[in-house]
């Protein structure tokens, strides 16, 4: 049976592929048809992925591979293929269930698009590259499928490329993913030259991620007491999965690709492909261990790529948290909170291994979908408004959507017991708190925490409490007030939540079935576990951070209803009037509390002036360095090379005219010549004689 | 077995044809080209079909030419040949059907075109050194003909600055050939300029020192190779749109592919001193070519210097004296034929000739997007191939280099990604002001009542569609390709290491 799963498996990227081919030649106005194939196939693939996730979870130490060759050189051959195992199976599982309620949810968010066929052309594209990437077997196979992803991001975030802002944001995705893409391609070549195959695993154990490859890389840094060139490759393959999960300093283009339609930003931008960074380094752990040392009872292993991939995580999980802070744009907030969250799963992968990066992952494809999908809801309801400023109250006409948005608020938060990011973020903290190297990546990633709760609690208020504040001047007729989404639109909310919720279960420390299950290994119930000492402290942090987080949350936006749009922002607001009291009366717990939300306020515009002017600018300077290249090239070009040539003509032209000026036809002048030429010949012949 | 023979025969029989029938109309000499190009097509499928590319070379004629200097009429094709054959076949038909809106001069047009095809299979099936010579002239001259007669902008400049540089070439490469003649029969006793036996000759280091870069600049001049590139771009906007994307697709080729087989292929000790140099000046081209493509204004420009960019690879995989990188190299050279044929058609037969303006300011404020949809999206895709989108001929034939030049040069593989980066930043520019710069359907339908640009035609589509198959199809399974090129390519670096001591 799991054999026959495995062959199937292949089905699973391929359906949604004839599916965007059908599309292709689809003829604009069969909008229905193209929405039915898309959702179709998607609906196949999921279900195949879903079994093979269920026949592998009964073995979860099996992986079953299919190779075929792809290209004969010679006596070697490259070969493609894919895989299931458990860490291909539940991606696949959830990339095609989440991918399906987005294809559905977008039925209803696109119905009134002029490009609604396109658009699932599009679409089914992208669920096909994503598919192939998680199940493939060879890095070869991966970097294909994810240039192709990164090719259906571009044309997504583009989608309404008639606005400018569109345009430029697929440009910036696609280039700046780029960018860490060439070091996974050099990463790759390198890899290839160093152990002659691309194939991760084969069944005589010939794949590059397989104990003899792995042993021949590490050795060969030993013996030449330089870097490991396993550690080399494995830092190049990190740059294209921080290019693509956007870890600074590559996120910049994540914020901006929320020009595209909301659904894509569900999909693309939040649950599968920007995760794709995060599963590449998943998959290739055995190459970041190369060389481990062991560190004793903590079962953190320590290596250099790791310890790289660890700070970066942890950084990038802190700097998104603050920028989210000051964001005032529904999507931007939860853009920033994305990359955040990427940045946690790559400290947890980097300190605690692939099952805690990878649940992490899993958990946040379900619930970001869910906000982004909620907040898709709310801009539909709110007539395309997407500042948060000028929402308010939505809550009251929109409760489906306002029930499942905070389902997805407390799950991202983290609020304990029965969200599924409570359990996979709390494992992350805890991965972190036991990492050998270093304490800081704990106490960032645990102020990333109250961040996260708090942003996230400013956002909820903003948006679904206090009154109705519309834009002034906009239209106060018969639809001014929001309205709630068709079921069309509510009901993967409502299954999204559910996830949201239910994942949790499978991930406790007192049943680490998914941890298990990730890492090839049965789980145990043991609830002992749940109240050792160091689970409950790191639990126990954990949960002051999200109090600590909402609580601020709520006195700052929630106690008083924000009455208009106009006021500045509660933290703006309070900076000099808190400062004042401070001076006056010396309280001192207002005093710790203004100097926090100072350094606060403070770090969330320093961080968001270093992303706009320092990180935006550098970005400018590099390309406006090339532009002024190019230019000098062209003047070269012109000036130079072309000059050159027309010069060498010129000389050329005029010492032909020269020539011909000779031979102008006249005879008495070729006589006259003939006359002086044998005149000057005799008197040589004379003169030569004597 | 002479069919593959007749690749040659067939284009010039036709230029006869035309040639022959002054009554024929502008229809006639449509169709007659056509039916040439198809068969000599044909013929070039079947023959690469019948090919083992296990038994090394396949002998076609041998004949006794001038034989005072050991010259031949013989032709021969492996692997290579029979990859660079396919590459002409479906470049030359296409290129009729982007030709078929040609009126002024139709006849002489089509006769000049089916030259220029029959001198091109010549030199892809000649193991003549001299005879090689001959075809790769006779691909020539055709070439300004068709450029200064039916070209567009400057095309007297540029028509006789593509000649010169050309004809330079040549003659670099001419004294090469010579010197080559003369030392062989040196060593041997006997002339011969059969290329084979030229191969196997033990030529002291001191010669190939100086004889190598003379042949491999000579005829690197016509590939495109930076400096020496200038004739490209100019070139390429003076002529007429098929002849641009024969240009690009063919003509290039027959540099890369002189500097390979008479270059490479016979001084590997002078390819490992030079190659050093070489691939810096490839490396050169590869950015130089993108970072000037990304500035330009001129629509038709961007796509020329792009052609420099990625003509690189070929000289750099040409160099690396393995088989990945040479396997590359000829694989690129097929796929840069294809891709740089179809963007051409595109900017030049889709667009120019009904909006007559390349400029992209212009184009900006066309809409093209809504107008000429089809030509919209066959640029997207021709762009992304032409970028390394992995699934098209061009990802499999740049990795194959870049795993070359890993081996042999680290460093310039590093430079040469940032030269990818760039080829998808002017990409991406160019697809962008010249299709997606609009500003919503109303304003597009309004440019488009005031000034109709006539539909995309028929002949258009197939050519477009043919090439993106031919491109997909090669992403998709490059064993199609490598099956033949890979076997030529180590057989040839066989001959190397027994004959120069590789």
């Amino acid at each position: 049976m799991i054999e026959k799963l495995a062959s199937l498996l292949v089905l699973v990227p391929v359906l949604p592929l004839l599916a965007a081919a059908a599309i292709a030649v689809t003829k604009r106005p069969h909008r229905q048809r193209a929405s039915t194939l898309a959702i179709g196939a998607m609906g196949l693939s999921c279900l195949i992925a879903v079994s093979a996730f269920l026949a592998i979870a009964g073995a979860p130490e099996e992986r079953l591979v299919r190779n075929f060759d792809w290209l004969h050189i010679g006596n070697t051959t490259i070969q493609l293929g894919w895989m299931l195992d458990p860490l291909s199976a539940a991606m696949a599982a959830m990339v095609s269930f989440v991918g399906l309620l987005i294809f559905i949810f977008s039925k209803g968010y696109m119905a009134h698009d002029e490009n609604y066929t396109r658009f699932f052309g599009f679409l089914a594209l992208f669920g096909a590259a994503m598919l192939g990437l998680v199940i493939a077997n060879s890095l070869l196979l991966l970097f294909i499928c994810w240039e192709l992803v990164g090719l259906a991001s571009y044309l997504l975030i583009g989608f309404w490329f008639h606005k400018p802002e569109a345009a430029a944001a697929a440009k910036k995705a696609f280039i700046t993913t780029r960018v860490g893409d060439m070091g996974l391609l050099l990463g790759m070549v390198w890899l290839h030259a160093a152990t002659g195959t691309l194939t991760f695993y084969t069944e005589g154990g010939e794949g590059c991620l397989q104990a003899g490859a792995l042993d021949s890389l590490g050795a060969a840094g030993l013996t030449a007491r330089l870097i490991a060139p396993a550690t080399l490759i494995a830092l190049l393959l990190f740059c294209g999965a921080a290019g693509k999960s956007g870890q600074v300093p590559l996120h910049v283009w994540l914020p901006d690709a929320m020009e595209g339609p909301t659904p894509v930003s569900a999909l693309i931008h939040a649950a599968t492909m920007v995760a794709a960074g995060v599963f590449l380094m998943a998959r290739v752990f055995p190459l970041l261990e190369v060389g481990a040392a062991m560190h004793g009872e903590s079962h953190s292993v320590v290596t250099p790529a790791l310890t790289v991939i660890t700070w970066v995580g942890a950084f990038t999980a802190l700097f998104a948290a603050f920028i989210a802070v000051a964001q005032n744009d529904i999507k931007r907030i939860l853009a920033y909170s994305t990359v955040s969250q990427l940045g946690y799963m790559f400290l947890g992968l980097g300190a605690g291994g692939v099952a805690v990066g990878m649940f992490h992952l899993l958990t946040h494809a379900f619930f970001k979908a869910l906000l982004f999908l909620g907040a898709g809801s709310v801009i539909h309801g709110c007539h395309e408004e997407q500042d948060i400023r000028y929402m308010g109250g939505v809550r009251r006409w929109m409760p489906v959507t306002f029930a499942t948005y905070a389902v997805g608020m407390m799950a991202l938060s983290g609020v304990p017991l029965f969200f599924s990011g409570f359990w996979s973020k709390d494992e992350i903290l805890h991965a972190a708190h036991g990492w050998p190297v270093s304490h800081i990546p704990f106490l960032m990633g645990s102020l990333g925490a109250v961040l996260t709760a708090f942003y996230m609690t400013r956002q909820v208020c903003y948006v679904f409490f206090g009154p109705q504040r519309s834009r002034e001047g906009a239209d106060h007729g018969k639809a001014a007030h929001p309205h709630e989404s068709p079921r069309v639109m509510t009901m993967p909310l409502v299954i999204l939540a559910t996830f949201a919720v239910g994942l949790g279960i499978f991930g406790t420390p007192a049943w680490p079935w998914a941890q298990s299950f990730l890492e090839g290994e049965h789980a145990h119930l043991a609830f002992g576990h749940l109240f050792s000492g160091e689970v409950l402290a790191v639990m126990g942090t954990s949960l002051v951070c999200v109090a600590f987080g909402i609580g601020a949350g709520w006195w700052f936006y929630g106690r008083q209803p924000i009455s208009s749009a106009a006021r500045p922002d509660a933290l703006e607001e309070r900076f000099t009037p808190v400062f004042v009291a401070l001076k006056n009366r010396l309280y001192v717990d207002e005093l710790y509390e203004a100097t926090v939300i100072r350094f606060n306020a403070l770090a969330a515009r320093f961080f968001d002036v270093v992303d706009r002017w320092i990180l935006g600018g550098a970005v400018a300077v590099i390309g406006y360095l090339v532009v002024g290249f190019a230019w000098i090239g062209r003047f070269l070009e012109d000036h130079g090379v072309n000059a050159g040539f027309d010069l060498g003509c010129r000389g050329i032209r005029r010492g032909a005219g020269a020539g011909a000026a000779l031979q102008d036809g006249r005879v008495h002048n070729y006589l006259r010549a003939l006359g002086i030429g044998f005149a000057t010949l005799l008197l040589l012949m004379t003169w030569g004689c004597h | 077995m002479s069919l593959p023979a007749w690749t040659i025969y067939l284009p010039f029989l036709g230029m006869l044809v035309l040639l022959l029938w002054p009554g024929a109309t502008s229809r006639d000499a449509r169709r007659v080209a056509l039916v040439t190009m198809l068969l000599a097509g044909g013929a070039a499928f079947l023959s690469v079909l019948r090919y083992n590319p296990d038994a090394g070379w396949q002998e076609i004629v041998r004949l006794p030419w001038i034989p005072q200097f050991g010259i031949e009429y013989h032709l021969a094709m492996d692997g290579i040949s029979a990859c660079l054959l396919l590459l002409t076949a479906v470049a030359s038909v296409v290129g009729v059907l982007f030709s078929w809106n040609i009126e002024h001069r139709t006849r002489a047009y089509f006769a000049f075109y089916l030259a220029l095809i029959g001198g091109v299979y010549g030199v892809f099936l000649s193991r003549d050194l001299f005879l090689l010579f001959v075809f790769y002239e006779i691909a020539i001259i055709p070439k300004y003909f068709l450029i200064a007669i039916w070209g567009s902008t400057r095309r007297e400049y540029g028509a006789m600055k593509l000649v010169l540089y050309s004809f330079v070439g040549s003659a670099v490469a001419l004294v090469g050939m010579l010197a080559i003649l003369a030392m062989g029969w040196r060593e041997t006793g006997t002339p011969t300029m059969d290329l084979g036996l030229l191969a196997r000759i033990p030529w002291s280091g001191g010669f190939q020192a100086w004889v190598f870069p003379l042949v491999f600049v000579g005829f690197g001049f016509l590939a495109g190779m930076w400096p020496f590139h200038s004739w490209a771009p100019t070139g390429h906007v003076a002529a007429p749109t098929p002849v641009s994307m024969l240009l690009a697709g063919v003509i290039m080729k027959l540099g890369a592919y002189g500097a390979l087989r008479v270059g490479v292929g016979l001084f590997p000790a002078g390819v490992q001193m030079w190659q050093g140099t070489i691939a810096l000046l490839a490396v050169c081209g590869i950015l130089y070519g993108a970072l000037v493509a990304l500035v330009q204004q001129d629509f038709k420009f961007v796509i020329g210097f792009s052609s420099v960019s990625h003509m690189g690879f070929v000289i750099l995989g040409l160099v690396t004296l393995n088989r990945y990188g040479l396997g590359g190299a000829v694989v690129q050279m097929f796929s840069h034929g294809i891709l740089a044929g179809l963007l051409f058609g595109v900017v030049g037969r889709m667009v120019y000739d009904r909006t007559h303006t390349r400029q992209l300011p212009d184009l900006e404020r066309m809409h093209l997007n809504r107008v000429l949809p089809f030509a919209a999206w066959t640029f997207v895709l021709a762009g992304v191939a032409s970028m390394g989108l992995p699934g098209f001929s061009g990802f499999v034939a740049e990795m194959f280099v870049l795993v070359g030049a890993w081996s042999a040069f680290p460093l310039y593989a590093i430079a040469t990604g940032v030269g990818i980066l760039v080829g998808v930043a002017y990409t991406l520019r160019a697809v962008r002001r010249a299709f997606f710069a609009d500003a919503g359907r109303a304003v597009a339908e309004a440019v488009a009542l005031e000034h109709p640009l006539p539909p995309i035609t028929w002949p258009e589509k197939i050519g477009a569609v043919v090439l993106l198959a031919a491109s997909l199809m090669v992403g998709l399974n490059p064993d199609l390709l490598f099956r033949y090129v890979l076997p030529g390519v180590d057989g040839m670096l066989g001959v190397m290491a027994k004959g120069g001591g590789l």
